[in-house]
């Protein structure tokens, strides 16, 4: 019956350090040790937080940098198009102007080349003119040296006018 | 190493129940049969001194080698301090302030005229006794124990002021997870997620309190072998704070459910309250039964077996007591950490009761 007869002292004693420790744990353990535990813990959720945030925003950016390629991509596909056709325009101009340029030279040659022949022509005409002139009064007088010849001649003009 | 070891263990084992061995010799000489029950009940039980060993001088009489205990008494308004020792193993009376002490099964009472104790019936003494405040074995353990904690867990606490929020180390490395084993395995489930952070202080420390002072039991030696949590006075006081705080807390619903359970007849709600009421006794009580039962049925157990050397009266029983000894002690380790588990865990349950918000 002893064993379980509780003593008064024991209780007494129990409760005071029962109590003292509670008071002295709490102050010196257990507020240190889980406020530690809880601000690591907090801390932990943090970086990981952070770091999803991080991966985040590495997936952003690199979406923009996909972004920022195919633009420039693009851009620069704009661009060669651009100077491809400028390309094809300035030489295709550059021919059109060629072409009128020999067409206009060609057609003002052959207006020279016309221009030479009809002068040529001209003074081909009057050349021959001149000389059958020449001729003439050559044989003229050739033919009129002497007198007989300058009668009969004579005569027989005025006898086919007469005709007429 | 391992070898090393398990012999050192078993050296000890063996040294460990020494002082035993030699109080039980003495009976054994003394008696035909030996009777363990008053051996096993002094050592379960409080003492005002500390019983080291017993030495046999010339004349052949044995003597205890003992740490004598302060006693401290209060009577009549008269508070009486004095060493155990004047009591000289219950042999003398101490006189002190008119009043005359004797010191009978470790119990002090007020001698009678005989300078004696008297019996009634039932062999039970009827003396009055003074109001002992004495720092008796279990005290003077508890003490210990107590500055043992301090000690172990304001050096983790200040840990942290020095290690900031790195990973722990050394002691903080094993106190802490234990430390948050209670929180989040005890504390948060049970009492939930809003309220269990006040109750938290209480339960660590009846936690790591009810652990120490069981582990500190199993020490067959100074400054170990006191049965402080195997003492019902012990157990009492922890299981009042319990009750304390459970019903200081209660809400409406926890003291509804007590005294206008919902949907019970009102001609049954008398039986209901009577029987919600010796619920709510009933479950203190059963938390330091449960403790006291445990932790003293191991030491009984344990010295229980060592006994069987001296009943038998062989030592060759002794590699048996030895071996079923050293099963026990650990099986009392494990239990050592389980009860405290328990009975935080119970009370936990309790103060989640008496604060759950009704759903």
């Amino acid at each position: 019956m002893n064993l379980v007869t509780p003593e008064i002292g024991l209780i007494f004693w129990t409760t005071l350090v029962f109590l003292i420790l509670l008071f002295l744990l709490n102050k010196f353990a257990w507020k240190p040790i889980l406020g530690a535990v809880k601000g690591r813990e907090e801390a932990i959720d943090k970086a990981l937080s952070a770091a999803e945030e991080a991966k985040e925003e590495i997936k952003k950016l690199e979406a923009k940098n996909q972004d920022l390629l195919a633009e420039a991509r693009k851009e620069r596909d704009e661009l060669l198009n651009a100077a491809r056709d400028t390309r094809d325009k300035i030489v295709s101009e550059a021919k059109e102007t060629a072409k009128k340029e020999s067409e206009k030279i060609i057609s003002s040659a052959k207006a020279a080349i016309a221009n030479d022949r009809k002068n040529a022509i001209a003074q081909m005409k009057e050349e021959i003119a001149s000389l059958s002139v020449e001729l003439a009064e050559k044989i003229l007088k050739e033919q009129l040296k002497d007198d007989t010849k300058q009668k009969e001649l004579v005569s027989k003009y005025v006898r086919e006018i007469n005709l007429n | 190493m391992r070898l090393i070891n398990s012999l050192l263990l078993l050296s000890l084992s063996l040294f460990s129940v020494m002082p035993t061995l030699n109080a039980a010799e003495k009976e054994a000489d003394n008696d035909e049969t030996f009777d363990p029950t008053p051996m096993i009940m002094h050592h379960v039980m409080d003492s005002h001194e500390w019983h080291l060993w017993d030495v046999e001088d010339e004349t052949g009489e044995v003597k205890e080698v003992t740490i004598p205990l302060p006693i401290i008494l209060y009577h009549a308004g008269n508070l009486e301090f004095f060493m155990s020792s004047a009591f000289d193993h219950g042999r003398a009376n101490v006189t002190k302030n008119g009043a005359e002490f004797t010191m009978y099964h470790d119990k002090i009472y007020f001698a009678d005229e005989n300078g004696g104790v008297t019996y009634n019936e039932d062999g039970e003494v009827v003396n009055d006794r003074p109001y002992d405040l004495s720092l008796t074995k279990n005290v003077v353990s508890m003490l210990m124990a107590s500055a043992l904690l301090l000690f172990l867990f304001i050096k983790v606490g200040q840990s942290y002021s020095k290690n900031g929020m790195k990973a722990p180390r050394g002691l903080t490395s094993f106190l802490e997870p234990l430390v948050v084993f209670v929180r989040d395995d005890i504390a948060r489930p049970i009492i939930g997620e809003h309220q269990y952070e006040r109750f938290i202080p209480f339960l660590l420390t009846a936690f790591f309190f009810i652990w120490i002072n069981n582990l500190l039991g199993l020490v067959p030696f100074f400054p170990g072998g006191a049965n402080v949590t195997g003492n019902i006075s012990v157990t009492l006081v922890l299981a009042a704070f319990t009750f304390v705080i459970t019903n200081i807390n209660g809400n409406k619903h926890y003291w509804q459910h007590i005294f206008a359970m919902p949907g019970v007849p009102i001609f049954v709600l008398p039986i209901m309250i009577i029987v919600e009421l010796v619920g709510l006794i009933v479950k203190p009580v059963a938390l330091l039964i449960r403790l006291f039962a445990n932790i003293t049925a191991g030491h009984i157990i344990i010295l229980s077996l060592i006994s069987l050397i001296f009943i038998f009266k062989t030592i060759w029983i002794s590699p048996v007591s030895v071996a079923f000894g050293l099963f026990m002690n650990v099986l009392e380790l494990l239990v050592a950490a389980l009860q405290a588990y328990i009975f935080t865990l119970l009370s936990a349950l309790f103060i989640g009761g008496a604060v759950a918000e009704e759903h």
